[in-house]
Formats: structure tokens, C-alpha cells, sequence
């Protein structure tokens, strides 16, 4: 199943809405690196509030998708992850080491709004003095 | 002949045959023991008293429990079935666990009831010797299984109640409070097992999510002693709440644990430690943004 990606502003956001297989979690990555370029996003959001598994694949291909995105220029945040997830990725030693890490949706967005200095309102620029 | 000596020789046992002597031998037994009941009652509880059990029971509870544990007893022989007999067991040991009735008391009772019934046995059939070792061999298995089920009914319940005992003392122990918007602090008393850690997490990670922090203080001031398991489930801890978005910090790490951890190379270096509670609160309230000031800096001044 393929994951939709939504641009809001300057971030990327990736909703995964069910179990992937490792075809699309490949995808997924293809497929957010190359529209970080394309939309010259600032930030990433995986969200993966809906996933109740999360193996030794899924891990290495968050970490992978962070740091490439940030080769590209974009902060990538993982959001969502269940209590009983991130339970057992520490018991397996899957820690997602360097990448940042929220609460949810909105904590991620207010931490990538922090990250990357995006000022939301403009001032007045040479055209509006006319 | 051959065939006829071979059929004297063993007469083919019919199964049924044989469990229906089996029950007509229970009946009269049973009779035997209904008929003699306040005499071998008596007797009974004259033997727990001599053996010195029970002595945290008074001589009349001794002979009214003695009387429904026979009353019991008789009924499992007579019915063959033990769910009665087992919720009676499991019912005595609630009511006596509390009093500090000990396992080998109650084993003791049960045994003595199966040798004070034994010995009435051999008083009644010992003429007959074949006739005493047919009973004996419809009464022992039945005896036997009767005394294994009031034990283990007690050590169940014994079991019971350690493991509710042992449920509340962890829900005490590990509160999760929250002190300001966002920050929680997790103070650990007592020893930490794998067991207490693990439920230790989870209980925090819920925490984390329910009350959206931002910041957990951990403080061990409490903690006696570490050692690698308990110090690697501590860092465990801080990475399941760092992927929740939460940040950890340890505090009140005595000068021993400390050493202890140094000298045994555990890496703590992904942890953020401050050395008391107090010290804790302020760096977490730095990190959320906080800042404490005193009344008067407030005051405008004139």
C-alpha cells in the first residue's frame, strides 16, 4: 500500500496508515527524499501513530529516511510511536539513535517550527510598499 | 486340563464388576464413618491438639472446623467428587491464612484425619483380613487424593493472596506525578527486578502519553544498590520515553551507585543526570521554558 505524502507549508507529512511490507517502506523512502527536493520541504513528519509493530526493516528505514533527508536539507521528525512500540524496540536495541523523536502531529510540528526557524508571518516585502 | 487351569488361574477381572465393589465398599465405609462420627470427630481433634497444631486457633474452633473438615471429608468419599470439598478448602484457608496457619499444619490435620480413620478401619475389620485390605484399597486412593486436594487448595490460596499482596505493594511503589504542564517526575523507592522495571516502563510510557510531557525526572534517591541490569533497564527506560518525544532525566544518584557504575563500566553516556531532585525540577523547568522567580522580582518597582 502506497503511503500518502501531504505538504503542508514547508514539511513533508507521511501518514502511514497500516503494517507496510518492506517494498513499501522502500518506496516510502524513494519517495519522500526525492519530493524533499522537489518541494524544497524544510522538514519531515513520519507519522506511525497507526502501527502497532515495528521491526528491525521499519527501524533501519526511519533512521535511513532522517538521515538522507537530512543530506538533503530537511529535519526529519517520527511521530506517534505506541507506548507498547517503543517498548519493545529497546528491548531489541532498535533505538532509532540521531533521529528526533514526538509525541505527536502537532508536538512534531511545533518541534520542527523550532528546528528550522520557519517564520510563518512575513513582513512586508518591497512589493507591498509599492 | 490346561484351559480350565488357566481360567482358574486368573479370573478375568471385569472392570465394572470390579468399580462397583469398589462403590458398595465406599457405601459401607461411609456408613461406618457416619455411624462413628462424634467418636472419631473426637478423636481427631484430641490428636491435632496433642501434635501441637493449630495453636493459633482456640480448642472450640479446633472441633467446629474439625467437624465440617470430617463432615466434608465423608462426602468426597461418599459422592467421589471433590468441588465441594475443594471450595471448602479453599473457604478454610481464607478464613485462617490471616491467623498465620502454616502449610505443615494444615498438611498435618489432613494426615492425622486420614490415620485416625485408618486406624478405626482396622478396629472394625480386623478379623477379617480380606476384607480389611479391599476397604483399605477403596479408601487409601480416595484418602489420599482428598488430603492432596485441601494442600494444594490452601497453598493456592496462600499463593493468592502473595501475589495480590505483591500486585498492590508495585502499584504504591511506582507513582508517576505530575508537578508542572509537561513534566512529570517518577521517584523510585526500594529494589528494582526485571519484573518492577518493566512495569515501571510501561507504567511511565502510558504517562507520558496520557499527560503529554515533554520532560520526565527520574529520581533514585531511593534505590539502594545497582547493577548492570538494573542500570541498562534505567537506560532502556530513557530511550523507550525519548522515542515518545520525552526527555529523561536521572536524579539523586548516590556516591556508591555512582562508583558502583563507574567501576563496573556501565555507559551512561546518552543519560542526563543531575545530582538531587531539587536540581532535576529546575533543569527540566529550563528545558520546558520555565522560569521560578520571587514574588518581589515580579512587583513592578516604583
Amino acid at each position: 500500500m502506497e503511503v500518502p505524502i501531504l505538504k503542508q507549508g514547508h514539511y513533508l507529512i507521511a501518514s502511514i496508515q497500516s503494517a507496510l511490507t518492506d517494498a513499501d517502506l522502500s518506496q516510502l523512502r524513494e519517495a519522500l527524499i526525492e519530493r524533499v527536493g522537489r518541494f524544497r520541504a524544510r522538514g519531515v513528519i513520519v507519522d506511525v501513530t497507526a502501527l502497532d509493530v515495528m521491526d528491525s526493516f521499519a527501524v533501519r528505514t526511519l533512521r535511513d529516511i532522517a538521515h538522507m533527508a537530512r543530506l538533503r536539507g530537511a529535519e526529519t521528525v517520527i511521530v506517534g510511536i505506541q507506548p507498547e512500540v517503543a517498548f519493545a524496540m529497546v528491548q531489541l536495541g532498535l533505538t532509532l539513535k540521531g533521529v528526533s523523536t514526538a509525541l505527536d502531529l502537532e508536538e512534531g510540528l511545533a518541534f520542527l517550527n523550532v528546528q528550522t526557524q520557519v517564520r510563518i508571518d512575513r513582513g512586508p516585502g518591497r512589493l507591498d510598499r509599492g | 486340563m490346561a484351559t480350565k487351569g488357566k481360567e482358574a488361574q486368573s479370573p478375568l477381572p471385569d472392570p465394572q464388576a470390579q468399580t462397583e465393589s469398589t462403590a458398595a465398599l465406599l457405601r459401607e465405609l461411609v456408613a461406618h464413618l457416619r455411624q462413628n462420627r462424634t467418636q472419631l470427630r473426637e478423636e481427631w481433634a484430641r490428636r491435632i491438639t496433642r501434635a501441637q497444631l493449630l495453636t493459633a486457633m482456640t480448642e472450640e474452633e479446633i472441633f467446629a472446623e474439625a467437624t465440617s473438615v470430617y463432615d466434608n471429608y465423608v462426602e468426597a468419599l461418599e459422592t467421589g467428587t471433590f468441588e465441594a470439598l475443594q471450595a471448602y478448602a479453599r473457604n478454610l484457608s481464607e478464613r485462617i491464612i490471616p491467623r498465620g496457619v502454616e502449610t505443615h499444619e494444615v498438611v498435618g490435620i489432613v494426615l492425622l484425619l486420614r490415620d485416625v480413620l485408618a486406624r478405626s478401619l482396622f478396629g472394625k475389620y480386623h478379623e477379617d483380613f480380606d476384607k480389611l485390605n479391599r476397604i483399605l484399597d477403596a479408601y487409601e486412593p480416595a484418602a489420599n487424593r482428598i488430603a492432596n486436594t485441601v494442600a494444594v487448595g490452601f497453598v493456592q490460596e496462600r499463593e493468592r493472596i502473595i501475589r495480590q499482596q505483591q500486585e498492590a505493594i508495585r502499584e504504591l511503589s511506582t507513582p508517576v506525578l505530575q508537578v508542572r504542564e509537561r513534566l512529570l517526575i517518577l521517584p523510585i523507592i526500594g529494589v528494582i527486578d526485571p519484573q518492577r522495571a518493566r512495569q515501571l516502563t510501561e507504567q511511565l510510557l502510558r504517562a507520558i502519553r496520557t499527560n503529554r510531557a515533554k520532560v520526565v525526572v527520574i529520581d533514585i534517591t531511593g534505590v539502594a544498590a545497582m547493577d548492570s541490569n538494573v542500570a541498562n533497564h534505567l537506560v532502556q527506560t530513557v530511550e523507550a520515553s525519548r522515542l515518545l518525544g520525552a526527555t529523561v532525566i536521572v536524579t539523586g544518584l548516590s556516591p556508591e551507585i555512582a562508583q558502583t557504575l563507574v567501576t563496573i563500566g556501565v555507559d551512561l553516556s546518552e543519560m542526563a543526570t543531575v545530582g538531587d531532585l531539587q536540581g532535576g525540577i529546575e533543569e527540566a523547568e529550563r528545558l520546558l521554558g520555565y522560569k521560578v522567580l520571587p514574588l518581589e522580582d515580579l512587583t513592578p518597582k516604583a
